[in-house]
């Protein structure tokens, strides 16, 4: 056991002194933090605003100002004609020049047929689509006087449905909260199987180095193989651990800085002038989110979550450490990683079923397999699972972590001294029945 | 010190190992030969218990081999291999400790070696930045921190300059001095007959020839002397001497003989009037012995 613990010492305080781990520990979230706030950030920049010069001879638009970077400039129609208008909107230098000529008798027809748009060179389609329905909204208001309905009405009459949707499971008549159910799910899932992905190659390539170094040689006359593999795949999951728990501690600084820096001054400058509306808006807002939370499990959820995470990580391990062990060079080991990379790949693919359906059969079934259940698992969870059903899934999961792992080992044992050939898939079947 | 009985390895149809005897005495430095893939790894690796012989025996000291004596063995594999991206000292301390040496004294014994071997100024290095040289004689450093009992030393001269070379040869011969077993595994004949005490050669899984070194050198005499003579002194020769090659040269007669060991004595006396400058039996060579056993094979 003192051997195993000078193993995992070596392969943790390796991997934590390189640059390149240190580097990505912290740069890890700030690149993740760009990649949520950058578009905010983006879109709430000022974009130039573009002009658009309009010759209303209708007076369709009521003088329609436009919109955040859309403005538009109207000319009056008694004092330009179109060419005139349209050489101002030139000097100008306007972004476009619209004509809305008039229509003998307000037919809105001929209007929408005859309306024109001119600029040199190509348009956005933002502005294109935004003057599309401007022009329409106010066609349809003048469709609607000729045949003498007051817009008033058909304005007043608009109503907006917010379904309240009840989940009469959770005893509490909560809100539902399905949305942010998805989203904890698929990130707990997405950061197993990242982890699984990133540590366990980490593992197989730990394997081929000592391998190909031949330092295997010496360290198998030491410490039995069976040592050697559970230090460095414990050891790496250490490594793991901690760049997870500096992500999540790093990333919620991040969190909290970005927030109050960027979105607590918007929100105390919308929300000072009117403190009425400050009561009101949690109430249908903030105050549904929080309490839809509280519906659900954290602690089950966080629990589950380390315990998938260690199993998941362990048992996909062991696997990466036989592939390693059975090639002389990274190269060699595709061949070998499909059989382990294809059940992952599925589990995000069930997983948008899940999302969708937590108890359905599918999910129902690829939660209990263990090579698919930490993921699938920890997409359901947040909806609510049957205890029965998580402590039969956990359950099968440690059986096959056991009995994977001795697999393994009875495969690596022999492939970390072998060189030369690639071996065949039945060629591995053989080495794990060999006696010793 | 090792007591092989019986000993039987395969890998699938392939024999590694057949049924193999064999008895390495404590404090003797024995020559474990044969040609490639005969057996010595798979021998070696069992002794190691990297892994296990499908049946037959193994004792260390009289006891059943088992984990215990794994820190009792040094083993320096033909494939040399260290940690590339380690120190050389925290290498060394890992591998040290691995071998159950207390962290105190593995540093001591460290810094003594490195020093011994003129390594210090590379102990904060990683291995990556040495020479081949340099790493081999690390390598070799961690075989011996732990001061075990039993050494094996597999092909331990490969990559070694000439100087180098002496400096281990010094090295092993002075650990067998000191009373450790050294198993030294090799195909360097020469190399043998100057540090070993005692022999085995193995071949395709089986012992083939096992003694001291004098007493295979002595079975397998050829029986032919070489001679030194002034030219043309003699005419006719004693019965029952072949000669098998004469030349002359710088105004002396070189000579081959071969004859029986009855004859020996009548020879003596009749070049005793003659003017003799050599009278020398030609030695057996471990080379020449190994080819020839291991082709009858």
């Amino acid at each position: 056991m003192k051997k195993i613990g000078l193993i995992i010492k070596r392969e943790f305080s390796t991997r934590v002194r390189k640059k390149s781990f240190i580097i990505l520990t912290i740069l890890g979230p700030i690149l993740m933090a760009a990649v949520m706030f950058l578009p905010a950030y983006l879109a709430s920049l000022p974009t130039d605003d573009r002009v658009i010069t309009v010759l209303d001879e209708s007076l369709l638009l009521d003088f329609e100002k436009g919109k955040d970077e859309i403005r538009l400039r109207y000319l009056p129609p008694d004092k330009f004609d179109f060419a005139s208008a349209q050489a101002f909107s030139e000097a100008q230098g306007d972004y476009a020049f619209m004509h809305i000529p008039l229509s003998e008798g307000g037919d809105p027809d001929f209007v929408a047929r005859n309306v024109r748009l001119f600029r040199a060179g190509d348009i956005s389609v933002s502005v294109e689509s935004y003057l599309e329905n401007t022009l329409e909204k106010y066609l349809q208001k003048e469709k609607l006087k000729a045949t003498g309905v007051d817009p008033e009405i058909i304005a007043r009459t608009k109503t907006k449905v917010n379904l309240r949707v009840i989940n009469t499971d959770e005893g509490l008549e909560t809100e539902n909260a399905t949305l942010i159910k998805m989203g904890i799910g698929y990130v707990a899932a997405f950061a197993i199987y990242i982890f699984i992905f990133l540590y366990g190659s980490q593992v197989m390539r730990g394997v081929i180095e000592e391998k190909t170094s031949r330092v295997i040689e010496i360290m198998v006359s030491s410490v039995r193989p069976f040592e050697m593999m559970s230090g460095k795949i414990i050891g790496i999951g250490l490594v793991a651990m901690l760049q997870f728990t500096v992500w999540i501690g790093l990333g919620s600084l991040f969190y909290v800085i970005a927030v109050s820096l960027f979105i607590d001054p918007q929100l105390a400058a919308n929300n000072l002038p009117n403190a009425a509306a400050n009561i009101s808006l949690p109430d249908d807002g903030l105050l549904s989110i929080y309490s839809s939370l509280q519906s659900i499990d954290f602690f089950g959820i966080i629990a589950s979550f380390i315990f998938y995470f260690i199993f998941g990580y362990l048992l996909y391990a062991a696997l990466f450490a036989a592939v390693g062990s059975a090639v002389d060079k990274e190269s060699d080991s595709q061949q070998f990683m499909l059989p382990i990379s294809l059940p992952l790949i599925l589990s995000l693919l069930v997983i948008i079923r899940a999302l969708d359906n937590p108890d359905g059969d599918i999910a129902f079934w690829f939660s209990m397999i263990p090579l698919t259940s930490p993921l699938v698992m920890m997409a359901r969870l947040p909806f609510g699972v049957a205890p029965w059903e998580l402590i039969l899934s956990m359950l099968i999961l440690l059986i096959s972590f056991v009995l994977l792992t001795w697999f393994a080992s009875k495969i690596y044992r022999i492939g970390i001294l072998m060189y030369g050939k690639k071996p065949t898939f039945t060629e591995l079947l053989r080495w794990a029945r060999y006696k010793n | 010190m090792i007591k092989a009985e019986g000993l039987h390895k395969s890998y699938g149809n392939h024999v590694a190992l057949h049924h193999l005897d064999l008895e390495v005495k404590a404090g003797s430095i024995f020559g474990l030969l044969g040609p490639n893939g005969a057996g010595k790894t798979s021998f070696i690796r069992i002794i190691n218990q990297i892994t296990a012989p499908d049946s037959g025996q193994l004792f260390f000291n009289g006891e059943k081999l088992s984990a215990s004596h794994i820190k009792k063995i040094g083993y320096l594999p033909e494939e040399r291999g260290l940690y590339p991206k380690m120190k050389v000292g925290e290498q060394l301390l890992y591998l040290a400790q691995l071998k159950e040496v207390e962290k105190s004294q593995a540093k001591e014994r460290i810094l003594k070696w490195l020093k011994d071997f003129q390594l210090m100024d590379w102990k904060d290095k990683n291995v990556e930045e040495l020479s081949k040289g340099m790493a081999q004689k690390v390598q070799f450093i961690a075989t011996l921190l732990h001061q075990p009992e039993l050494l094996i030393l597999d092909e331990p001269f490969t990559g070694f300059d000439p100087r180098n070379t002496e400096i281990i040869k010094k090295e092993i011969q002075r650990l067998g001095e000191m009373g450790t077993t050294i198993i030294f595994s090799t195909h360097r004949m020469e190399s043998v007959e100057e540090i070993c005490d005692s022999i085995v050669l193995i071949n395709k899984g089986k012992k083939v020839l096992e003694g001291s070194l004098r007493d295979i050198k002595q079975q397998f005499r050829s029986g032919n002397y070489d001679l030194i003579l002034e030219e043309s002194e003699i005419s006719t020769w004693p019965a029952g001497i072949e000669i098998l090659s004469q030349a002359s040269l710088q105004g002396k007669l070189h000579l081959k003989l071969k004859l029986e060991p009855e004859n020996k004595q009548s020879l003596l006396q009749f070049l005793s009037t003659k003017n003799l400058h050599l009278f020398q039996e030609e030695e057996a060579k471990l080379h020449d012995i190994f080819i020839q056993t291991t082709a009858e094979e």
